[in-house]
């Protein structure tokens, strides 16, 4: 391998890694705050992508309008799935909203297959978007350097959201204890609401670059990223939104590297990122940044 | 109860499921007695997770795999080789995949012991995890599972899967291995260590310090599990004579796991009365994905509304009865005798 191939292969981790971080971050910040796996997410995940090419190809409108229209709604659905599916089972047993994320997953799927049909569509690209640009021997399409860029922007963003604002603050408070933050007047409900919102626009954005990067859509397209990012949010220590960010980038390149050092193994690539897990769950049981976990006496 | 009583109406009830099976064997058309095999392997499956995760609170959802392990094992043994080499067309088939046959209780057996030897062996690293790190360490074990059944062609013909699966499984089978689990089961949690699982489910740290020794525990369990799980996948490939690896997504686990859920978690009769109204109203769903001539008017079948509906009940039924049917309670005969007395005899 030369070094253009290398450099290559480094920026497509580099784009994959990135859109795992995003959507990490959602899975990230719901498990932070409710210890609950929002299953539901990836399907979040897809309908951001679908969002936008319906309102591109059904209503004709400018990518970056149908790109805000998209992010927006898709944040608004997150919002909803809360209230409607996890808000009633806050003091229920875990397992409880578990089934419940599980179930409004499932359900978002299978609307999507009766709404969008099972069979995968194309997707149309803007047509800047479809000349590569070239130095030397290194082709890249410019959405594979887009989306770390954008990435980063997004998540600096959050960052200042988490440790700047008000609500931020309540996140924090509500991450260590659900029950004093009630007794100090942290609008618990609300501020569970926003984090909906905000990690379920990150994946709707995540969705959007993938389905640009990746140009297909189809309703079964959220899992395994869905899953890939869940395992990035534990390798970096689930509720540490820089852990998800680090798993994510880690994971795309040992999913590209591992490819392309050793083509042979390409079919089971979908196994690496829970080899991976399950290597350094044995290694560290909460993930790189994770807290130590405590036993209840 | 007397403890003679007890054993003569179980055997009466046994009996009486011998008669049912053998009345619906003769007079039922085949769609029924399939519905009824189903009934009697999703029993099978649901009370091997409730085991797991209902009565020693493992979180596991890796109940997909290792019926794919059982699945493949049994397809491997029941097949005949001129069979394996028509069927491989990928890549020649390993030569000890060819070789390998044995009659069809030997095949079941085995595809259940695979899955607990597997069972077993990622258990002893995993079950020290925390119950969500578990679960989704489970997902990714059953995952990995159907990567490699996807990728490793010459024992399980990769993605095609297997077609002609000899079709021994029927009713008089399935039957006999949902009695066999349920005999089992209520008998490893009606002895003391039953009580030893139910304790770490309900305070893991409690039990420890009265000297239990929990990974070991787990252990038993998580393995005994796998080897229904295991059983299930094996007769459920008989049934359907046909598998491959998409049959194993994550999908087939949450069937399960919301049979587990419906019924009641740390309930054994919970498990079987949601196994038959699951499995049925699964199939009655059906009709919504089905042509419907409706006053003259043709409403085209929608593909994935079957889906759409089930998920909805699985949310309504979490949100307003978060126990499911039978929270944690039994029907046992002592009950039923209790009731029958009525309320204020008891004892």
């Amino acid at each position: 391998m030369n070094v253009e191939q290398f450099i290559q292969h480094a920026l497509n981790s580099l784009t994959l890694g990135s859109l795992y971080a995003l959507i990490a971050i959602g899975y990230t910040m719901v498990y932070g705050i409710l210890r609950l796996i929002n299953f539901a997410h990836s399907e979040i995940f897809m309908l951001g992508a679908y969002f936008v090419f319906w309102g591109v190809t059904l209503f004709a409108l400018p990518w970056p309008v149908a790109i805000v229209l998209s992010i927006a709604v898709t944040a608004l659905t997150g919002v909803l799935v809360d209230r409607i599916a996890y808000r009633p089972l806050r003091d229920a047993p875990r397992i409880s909203a578990l089934i419940s994320a599980i179930g409004v997953s499932f359900f978002l799927q299978n609307v999507a297959i009766v709404f969008f049909q099972a069979i995968p569509r194309a997707v149309y690209r803007p047509e800047w978007m479809e000349d590569p640009l070239i130095w030397g021997n290194v082709r890249v399409l410019p959405i594979t350097l887009f989306v770390p860029v954008l990435s980063v922007a997004l998540m600096l963003a959050l960052l200042w959201v988490v440790y700047r604002t008000k609500t931020g603050l309540g996140m924090r408070a509500i991450s260590k204890d659900i029950e004093t933050s009630y007794l100090m007047g942290v609008p618990v409900n609300r501020v569970i609401a926003v984090t909906f919102g905000i990690g379920s626009a990150l994946a709707a954005a995540s969705g959007i670059m993938w389905a640009l990067r990746y140009p297909q859509l189809q309703p079964v397209m959220g899992a395994i990223p869905g899953f890939k990012a869940f395992i990035a949010a534990v390798f970096g220590g689930i509720g540490s939104i820089q852990g998800a960010v680090v798993g994510g980038v880690v994971l795309g390149f040992i999913e590209i590297m591992t490819v392309a050092f050793f083509p042979d193994l390409a079919g089971y690539r979908d196994a690496f990122a829970f080899v991976l897990l399950i290597g350094v769950l044995l290694i560290k049981p909460t993930g790189l940044f994770g807290d130590k976990a405590e036993e209840k006496v | 109860m007397k403890r003679s009583t007890t054993t003569l109406l179980n055997v009466a009830a046994v009996a009486l499921v011998g008669l049912f099976t053998a009345w619906a064997q003769a007079s039922l058309d085949g769609y029924s007695v399939q519905i009824l095999n189903l009934i009697a392997v999703n029993i099978i499956l649901a009370l091997s997770l409730n085991l797991i995760y209902g009565f020693t609170g493992l979180f596991s959802l890796g109940h997909a795999g290792f019926m794919a392990i059982g699945a493949y094992v049994c397809s491997i043994l029941i097949m005949t080789a001129e069979q394996k080499e028509m069927l491989f067309i990928l890549g020649d088939p390993a030569p000890w995949v060819l070789a390998a046959h044995a009659p069809f209780v030997v095949a079941v057996l085995a595809g259940g012991l695979v899955a607990a030897l597997f069972g077993a062996l990622i258990g002893l690293p995993l079950l020290k995890l925390g119950d969500d790190y578990l679960g989704i360490a489970t997902l990714g074990f059953a995952e990995i599972v159907r990567v490699a059944a996807t990728n490793m062609s010459s024992v399980t013909n990769g993605a095609l899967g297997f077609k002609g699966i000899p079709a021994y499984a029927n009713l008089w089978w399935n039957v006999a291995w949902c009695l066999v689990t349920l005999y089992v089961i209520v008998k490893l949690l009606g002895s003391n260590t039953g009580n030893v699982l139910k304790a770490i489910r309900d305070n893991e740290v409690a039990a420890k310090a009265m000297g239990v020794d929990v990974l070991r525990m787990k252990l038993l369990s998580f393995t005994v599990g796998s080897f229904f799980a295991g059983v299930g996948g094996a007769l459920l490939a008989s049934l359907l004579t046909t598998i491959d690896p998409k049959m194993f997504l994550f999908t087939l686990t949450f069937n399960v796991l919301m049979i587990v859920v419906t019924g009641g978690l740390g309930s054994l009769t919970g498990s079987v009365l949601a196994g038959v109204g699951i499995t049925v109203l699964l199939e009655w769903l059906r009709v919504v994905e089905n042509p419907v001539s409706f006053a003259g008017i043709e409403i085209a079948g929608i593909p994935g509304m079957r889906m759409v509906v089930f998920s909805l009940a699985l949310i309504v039924i979490i949100l307003f009865r978060r126990e499911g049917l039978m929270g944690m309670r039994e029907i046992t005969w002592e009950g039923m005798a209790r009731a029958l007395r009525g309320k204020g005899v008891a004892k």
